[in-house]
Protein backbone atom coordinates (compact mmCIF):
# COMPACT_ATOMS: atom_id res chain seq x y z
CA UNK A 1 0.00 0.00 0.00
CA UNK A 2 2.09 2.88 0.94
CA UNK A 3 5.04 1.64 -2.15
CA UNK A 4 1.76 1.91 -4.54
CA UNK A 5 1.20 5.49 -2.55
CA UNK A 6 4.63 6.74 -3.20
CA UNK A 7 4.35 5.60 -7.05
CA UNK A 8 1.46 7.38 -7.37
CA UNK A 9 2.82 10.47 -5.92
CA UNK A 10 6.27 10.46 -7.69
CA UNK A 11 4.20 10.55 -11.09
CA UNK A 12 2.22 12.84 -9.56
CA UNK A 13 4.94 15.26 -9.10
CA UNK A 14 7.40 13.99 -11.28
CA UNK A 15 8.52 17.19 -13.72
CA UNK A 16 8.70 16.67 -17.24
CA UNK A 17 11.94 16.95 -18.16
CA UNK A 18 12.13 19.41 -21.08
CA UNK A 19 15.08 18.94 -22.88
CA UNK A 20 15.80 22.64 -24.29
CA UNK A 21 18.05 23.89 -27.11
CA UNK A 22 21.90 22.95 -25.98
CA UNK A 23 24.78 24.55 -27.17
CA UNK A 24 26.59 22.61 -30.38
CA UNK A 25 22.87 21.81 -31.50
CA UNK A 26 21.48 23.47 -34.88
CA UNK A 27 19.01 25.58 -34.25
CA UNK A 28 15.90 24.78 -34.21
CA UNK A 29 13.42 26.96 -37.00
CA UNK A 30 11.80 30.12 -35.83
CA UNK A 31 9.56 32.08 -38.34
CA UNK A 32 7.42 35.18 -35.89
CA UNK A 33 5.70 38.30 -36.85
CA UNK A 34 7.63 41.47 -36.21
CA UNK A 35 6.91 44.21 -33.16
CA UNK A 36 9.00 46.84 -35.15
CA UNK A 37 7.93 48.69 -37.84
CA UNK A 38 11.24 49.26 -39.41
CA UNK A 39 11.59 45.32 -39.98
CA UNK A 40 9.46 43.35 -42.16
CA UNK A 41 6.08 41.39 -40.83
CA UNK A 42 7.46 38.14 -40.04
CA UNK A 43 11.10 37.43 -39.56
CA UNK A 44 12.60 34.07 -39.45
CA UNK A 45 15.78 33.35 -38.44
CA UNK A 46 16.39 31.26 -41.44
CA UNK A 47 16.89 35.53 -43.10
CA UNK A 48 19.69 35.79 -40.65
CA UNK A 49 22.03 32.71 -41.80
CA UNK A 50 25.51 33.77 -42.46
CA UNK A 51 25.43 36.03 -39.79
CA UNK A 52 26.05 35.59 -35.97
CA UNK A 53 22.92 35.97 -34.62
CA UNK A 54 22.17 36.54 -30.58
CA UNK A 55 18.17 35.06 -29.81
CA UNK A 56 17.19 36.44 -26.81
CA UNK A 57 13.76 36.00 -25.35
CA UNK A 58 12.37 39.00 -23.19
CA UNK A 59 9.77 40.10 -21.15
CA UNK A 60 8.40 43.40 -20.29
CA UNK A 61 8.36 42.24 -16.38
CA UNK A 62 11.90 41.00 -16.08
CA UNK A 63 14.23 43.27 -14.57
CA UNK A 64 17.74 41.65 -15.95
CA UNK A 65 15.90 41.89 -19.41
CA UNK A 66 15.83 45.92 -18.76
CA UNK A 67 19.76 45.65 -17.89
CA UNK A 68 20.54 43.29 -21.28
CA UNK A 69 18.56 45.83 -23.80
CA UNK A 70 20.92 48.74 -23.53
CA UNK A 71 24.13 46.45 -23.73
CA UNK A 72 22.83 44.47 -26.67
CA UNK A 73 21.85 47.57 -28.20
CA UNK A 74 25.33 48.82 -28.13
CA UNK A 75 27.26 45.71 -29.15
CA UNK A 76 25.18 45.65 -31.89
CA UNK A 77 25.97 48.98 -33.02
CA UNK A 78 29.49 47.93 -32.58
CA UNK A 79 29.42 44.56 -34.17
CA UNK A 80 26.78 44.85 -37.07
CA UNK A 81 29.32 45.60 -39.81
CA UNK A 82 31.23 42.60 -39.04
CA UNK A 83 28.20 40.17 -39.21
CA UNK A 84 26.75 40.43 -36.13
CA UNK A 85 22.30 40.37 -35.28
CA UNK A 86 20.28 40.46 -32.22
CA UNK A 87 16.76 38.81 -32.78
CA UNK A 88 14.90 39.33 -29.30
CA UNK A 89 11.83 37.47 -28.87
CA UNK A 90 9.28 39.19 -26.51
CA UNK A 91 7.45 36.57 -24.54
CA UNK A 92 4.66 39.00 -23.23
CA UNK A 93 1.10 38.14 -22.63
CA UNK A 94 -0.35 41.35 -23.67
CA UNK A 95 1.75 43.03 -26.98
CA UNK A 96 0.80 46.53 -25.28
CA UNK A 97 3.34 45.85 -22.14
CA UNK A 98 6.27 45.05 -24.92
CA UNK A 99 5.65 48.16 -26.87
CA UNK A 100 5.52 50.13 -24.18
CA UNK A 101 8.44 48.63 -22.70
CA UNK A 102 10.46 49.43 -26.30
CA UNK A 103 9.09 53.00 -26.45
CA UNK A 104 10.86 53.16 -23.00
CA UNK A 105 14.20 51.65 -23.74
CA UNK A 106 14.30 51.55 -28.12
CA UNK A 107 16.38 49.43 -29.67
CA UNK A 108 17.60 49.45 -33.49
CA UNK A 109 17.43 45.45 -33.84
CA UNK A 110 14.71 43.47 -35.01
CA UNK A 111 12.38 42.39 -32.41
CA UNK A 112 9.26 39.57 -32.84
CA UNK A 113 6.73 38.12 -30.81
CA UNK A 114 5.31 35.05 -29.25
CA UNK A 115 2.30 35.72 -27.24
CA UNK A 116 1.45 31.89 -26.99
CA UNK A 117 4.60 30.46 -25.28
CA UNK A 118 5.50 27.73 -27.87
CA UNK A 119 8.42 29.10 -29.45
CA UNK A 120 9.98 29.55 -25.62
CA UNK A 121 8.28 26.56 -24.72
CA UNK A 122 10.11 24.73 -28.08
CA UNK A 123 13.45 26.29 -27.19
CA UNK A 124 12.73 25.02 -23.60
CA UNK A 125 14.01 28.19 -21.71
CA UNK A 126 14.40 27.95 -17.55
CA UNK A 127 14.75 31.82 -16.96
CA UNK A 128 13.82 35.33 -18.11
CA UNK A 129 15.89 36.30 -20.24
CA UNK A 130 17.65 33.55 -22.39
CA UNK A 131 20.29 34.49 -24.97
CA UNK A 132 21.34 31.41 -27.59
CA UNK A 133 24.21 32.49 -29.71
CA UNK A 134 24.27 31.19 -32.60
CA UNK A 135 27.36 30.43 -35.28
CA UNK A 136 27.22 31.67 -39.29
CA UNK A 137 26.46 28.07 -39.86
CA UNK A 138 22.98 27.91 -37.36
CA UNK A 139 24.68 26.12 -34.48
CA UNK A 140 24.02 26.88 -30.74
CA UNK A 141 27.40 28.07 -29.11
CA UNK A 142 26.36 29.59 -25.85
CA UNK A 143 23.51 29.63 -23.96
CA UNK A 144 23.10 32.82 -21.63
CA UNK A 145 20.52 32.72 -19.21
CA UNK A 146 19.66 35.53 -16.98
CA UNK A 147 21.36 38.74 -17.57
CA UNK A 148 24.08 41.22 -15.28
CA UNK A 149 25.67 43.83 -15.90
CA UNK A 150 29.02 42.39 -15.97
CA UNK A 151 27.67 40.10 -18.42
CA UNK A 152 27.97 42.00 -21.56
CA UNK A 153 32.09 41.82 -21.84
CA UNK A 154 32.07 37.70 -21.70
CA UNK A 155 29.15 38.23 -24.04
CA UNK A 156 30.92 40.37 -26.41
CA UNK A 157 34.21 38.46 -26.62
CA UNK A 158 32.33 35.29 -27.53
CA UNK A 159 30.69 37.06 -29.88
CA UNK A 160 33.89 38.59 -31.57
CA UNK A 161 35.71 34.72 -30.88
CA UNK A 162 32.47 33.57 -33.54
CA UNK A 163 32.43 36.44 -35.80
CA UNK A 164 35.91 35.51 -36.01
CA UNK A 165 35.82 31.90 -37.62
CA UNK B 1 -10.59 4.86 4.24
CA UNK B 2 -7.10 4.94 4.13
CA UNK B 3 -7.16 4.13 -0.03
CA UNK B 4 -9.73 6.99 -0.01
CA UNK B 5 -7.72 9.49 1.26
CA UNK B 6 -4.88 8.34 -0.68
CA UNK B 7 -6.46 8.96 -3.77
CA UNK B 8 -7.90 12.57 -2.22
CA UNK B 9 -4.33 13.46 -1.92
CA UNK B 10 -3.74 12.41 -4.97
CA UNK B 11 -6.43 14.24 -7.16
CA UNK B 12 -5.46 17.36 -5.00
CA UNK B 13 -1.98 17.36 -6.31
CA UNK B 14 -3.33 16.89 -9.94
CA UNK B 15 -4.20 20.50 -9.75
CA UNK B 16 -0.62 21.79 -9.45
CA UNK B 17 0.61 23.06 -12.40
CA UNK B 18 4.42 24.35 -13.22
CA UNK B 19 4.60 28.09 -14.13
CA UNK B 20 6.69 28.13 -16.78
CA UNK B 21 9.36 31.29 -17.03
CA UNK B 22 7.64 32.90 -19.68
CA UNK B 23 4.44 32.73 -17.90
CA UNK B 24 5.45 34.84 -14.82
CA UNK B 25 4.23 37.98 -16.34
CA UNK B 26 1.53 38.39 -13.09
CA UNK B 27 3.58 37.35 -10.53
CA UNK B 28 5.96 39.67 -10.85
CA UNK B 29 3.74 42.14 -10.58
CA UNK B 30 3.93 44.72 -7.70
CA UNK B 31 1.17 43.29 -5.87
CA UNK B 32 1.77 40.05 -5.77
CA UNK B 33 5.36 40.96 -4.01
CA UNK B 34 5.46 39.38 -0.26
CA UNK B 35 6.45 42.77 0.88
CA UNK B 36 5.89 45.36 -1.70
CA UNK B 37 7.80 48.43 -0.70
CA UNK B 38 11.86 47.67 -0.98
CA UNK B 39 12.53 50.48 1.72
CA UNK B 40 9.86 48.88 4.39
CA UNK B 41 11.74 45.45 4.01
CA UNK B 42 15.38 46.99 4.43
CA UNK B 43 14.13 48.74 7.78
CA UNK B 44 12.78 45.51 9.08
CA UNK B 45 15.48 44.08 8.19
CA UNK B 46 18.00 46.67 10.18
CA UNK B 47 15.42 46.50 12.94
CA UNK B 48 15.71 42.90 13.03
CA UNK B 49 19.35 42.78 12.72
CA UNK B 50 20.42 45.59 15.94
CA UNK B 51 17.32 44.86 18.24
CA UNK B 52 16.66 40.96 17.76
CA UNK B 53 20.21 39.44 16.68
CA UNK B 54 18.44 37.83 13.58
CA UNK B 55 18.16 38.33 10.13
CA UNK B 56 15.95 36.66 7.54
CA UNK B 57 12.55 35.31 7.04
CA UNK B 58 11.29 38.79 5.32
CA UNK B 59 9.94 37.06 2.84
CA UNK B 60 10.91 34.61 -0.25
CA UNK B 61 13.72 35.27 -2.62
CA UNK B 62 13.57 36.55 -5.94
CA UNK B 63 10.84 39.01 -7.74
CA UNK B 64 8.91 35.39 -8.64
CA UNK B 65 10.03 35.95 -12.61
CA UNK B 66 12.62 33.59 -12.03
CA UNK B 67 15.16 36.18 -13.24
CA UNK B 68 17.19 36.35 -10.14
Amino acid sequence: MQRWALWCLLAVLAVPAVAGVQAGQQAPALSLPSLSSASPAQLSLASLQGKVVYLDFWASWCGPCRVSFPQLEQLRQELAPQGFEILAVNVDEFEADAREFLEEIPVTYPVVRDGTGATPAAWGILGMPTGYLIDRQGVVRLVHQGYRKSDGTALRASIIELLGE
Amino acid sequence: MKQLICLCVVLCLCGCETVQPWERGTLAKREMQWQADAMEISLQAQINASKEASSGGQGAAGGGCGCN
